[in-house]
């Protein structure tokens, strides 16, 4: 009996119980089904903040005052006085020649004004780099221009959503706000961007980091940014950060080190932990019709007792009954697994409509380990089904009409 | 052709032994035509399963073709039934959802005949049994005697040395029942041996040599030299 035939007789025995043969596929395929989206999901969610992430640099490292054990959190300040991290400190760092740039920060809030407009902002005091280290985009003029970090000028460049509530439809290049007691010439307007982990990049000024330190009569930086040349390289740059500002701080470690790097992987390990953790309670439904199908085949057995016996009259050995069942059921659960897959697909294809920040995607191992399951599942549970038909006796089988 | 030596079937039956064949030796020569009678329970059916292969003594020895069948594997008699022997059945045992010519294929698709040869064999049988007409009929669209036309073309297209029928025309009325047995014994005189279980005597009068059963032995064996 050739390949060809057995599918056939297999496909046709499938089509002549069809109410049967849908219901079963119904099983499968939500099983499937159930698996691609979910994944699909998990995986979705895993790339987003994949992507946030990258966005901020994979190369990055932040830089501290205080030191603190926990990794990510806001420096702790109990009891002990931090060193103040300067701007100097941050020029010292340049020395590492695992460091591509850093960029100083430091933060404060300040009410900025127009003539007669004013609004509260957040203000960034920064260097040229930072627009290169936060991968941010100008819209129009220039950022902060290449200068000694130490020394203040009064310029600055708005974000993009400040400057249409100060400016509206007027020219903001020029012109000169007023930032707290100070006033700076607008050099730069920047893109409006997406939301970033972090600052919204939308609502910020941002001026050179000495001129932010005199605004706020303060010597001490919020952190510092600094970008590792390679990915490789960032070991060797937290080593060089750690010991250089040990040397300019009388031997004291007394700051932290965060490696985006490191945040980045716990995020990617606890969503990809998720992702199979779904998946997995997906595949359980995908048992679950494994189970339908053994007891679809007995019943099929049992129903078709005397169509076993003639084909074993007709010189069926046994052998030959246990494959056309077991091919069956392989067949079920492989048009099945495909049908799930295109719900799946669809499913997964309406969800990325509804939220596009999820940039839904299936993993090829889903899709993959989906319909091995599903095939597994119907080839072993019906092993049992197939070896009863097959050790029908043909006497007795035949006996019954 | 068929050679039984010594032949018990024992079946047990809860506790009880029944004995459905006790020492049966029996000798058929090719192209003979014989019915096989007898009460129920006399044992027939099961002299006419083992003959059929699809039933093994319990002890004996069965020589089909020169070949002693007892000892062979379950994949070796499956092979021996579908190249040597056809059935014919009381109840027709068509598989419902394939139609009359996909039927009659079903033997030469378990033995990988090609399919070219395969539509050829189906057509021409059709025609011999005089049903080209309903080649693409499902059984439940086929009158009784129809369907065991259907089946007795089935048992042929493998053009097997003994064609075995259980009861052909128990199910059919006299009409049809007499159409099933003009082409059985048609297939009879191109020399295909020819066993019909009957409890018909008129029907077994119809046979050269007719046996008859008792309690699993055999108690008559009689031949006359014509067919009537």
């Amino acid at each position: 009996m050739s390949t060809i035939d057995i599918l056939g007789f297999a496909l046709k025995s499938l089509r002549g119980y069809a109410l049967r043969t849908g219901l079963m596929l119904l099983a499968m395929a939500i099983g499937v089904a159930a698996v691609v989206v979910l994944t699909s999901l998990g995986e979705g969610a895993r790339r987003f903040v994949v992507a946030e992430f990258a966005s901020l640099g994979t190369h990055l490292l932040i830089v501290l005052p205080g030191r603190s054990e926990t990794t990510g959190g806001p420096p702790l300040l109990l009891g002990e006085t931090p060193r103040d991290l300067t701007i100097d400190d941050a020029v010292a760092l340049n020395r590492s020649r695992a460091v591509r740039r850093i960029a100083p920060i430091t933060v404060g809030s300040a009410r900025v004004s127009y003539r007669r407009r004013d609004r509260e902002s957040i203000i960034i005091g920064s260097t040229r780099e930072f627009l290169d280290v936060r991968h941010l985009t100008m819209g129009q003029g220039r950022f902060l221009p290449e200068a000694d970090p130490r020394r203040a000028s009064p310029v600055c460049v708005l974000g993009a959503k400040i400057r249409q509530e100060l400016f509206g439809g007027d020219k903001a290049l020029g012109q000169w706000v007023r930032l707290g007691d100070r006033r700076f010439r607008v050099i730069g307007v920047l893109a409006s961007e997406g939301r970033t982990i972090g600052i919204d990049v939308e609502e910020i000024v941002v001026v050179p980091v000495a001129s932010a330190l005199a605004l706020f009569d303060t010597a001490s930086l919020f952190r510092i940014l600094v970008e590792a040349r390679t990915r490789e390289a960032i070991p060797r740059a937290q080593k060089d950060i750690v010991d250089i500002v040990r040397s300019r701080h009388d031997g004291e470690d007394d700051i932290t080190v965060i490696t985006q790097d490191a945040v980045l992987s716990t995020f990617d390990n606890v969503l990809r932990a998720l992702t199979l953790t779904v998946a997995g309670i997906a595949a359980i439904s995908l048992a679950v019709a494994g189970i339908l199908i053994m007891n679809v085949m007995l019943v099929a057995v049992s129903q078709r007792t005397s169509e076993i016996g003639l084909l074993k009259a007709l010189g069926a050995s046994g052998r030959r009954i246990l494959v056309l069942f077991v091919t069956e059921a392989g067949a079920l659960s492989l048009i099945g697994a495909v049908l799930g897959l295109v719900i799946g697909k669809i499913g997964g294809w309406i969800v990325g409509r509804l939220y596009p920040a999820l940039s839904v995607s299936t993993p090829w191992w889903a899709i993959v380990a989906a319909l091995a399951v599903a095939l597994g599942t119907g080839l072993l549970f019906s092993m049992l089904p197939a070896r009863r038909a097959a050790r029908l006796d043909p006497v007795q089988a035949l006996s019954r009409r | 052709m068929i050679q039984l030596q010594q032949v018990h079937r024992i079946f047990e039956v809860g506790d009880q032994k029944v004995h459905a064949l006790d020492d049966v030796s029996l000798d058929i020569k090719r192209g003979e035509y014989i019915a096989l009678m007898g009460p129920s329970g006399s044992g027939k059916s099961t002299l006419l399963n083992i003959v059929g292969l699809l039933d093994r003594p319990t002890s004996g020895k069965y020589v089909l073709d020169g070949q002693n069948v007892t000892a062979l594997s379950d994949q070796s008699q499956a092979e021996m039934r579908r190249d040597k022997i056809g059935f014919v059945f009381q109840f027709f045992h068509l598989v419902p959802r394939l139609n009359a010519s996909e039927n009659i294929a079903l033997p030469m698709v378990l033995a990988g005949v090609p399919v070219a040869e395969r539509k050829a064999r189906v057509s021409r049988i059709l025609d011999a049994v005089g049903l080209t007409d309903r080649a693409h009929h499902r059984p439940d669209q086929l009158s009784g005697g129809q369907r065991q036309r259907v089946a007795i073309a089935r048992a042929t297209v493998m053009e097997p040395a003994a064609i075995l029928a259980d009861e052909p025309t128990g199910n059919l009325d006299s009409a049809s029942g007499k159409d099933v047995l003009d082409i059985l014994e048609a297939l009879n005189d191109n020399n295909i041996t020819l066993i019909v279980v009957t409890h018909d005597l008129d029907i077994a009068k119809r046979a050269r040599r007719r046996l008859h059963m008792v309690d699993g032995c055999i108690d008559s064996d009689t031949t006359t030299g014509e067919r009537k």
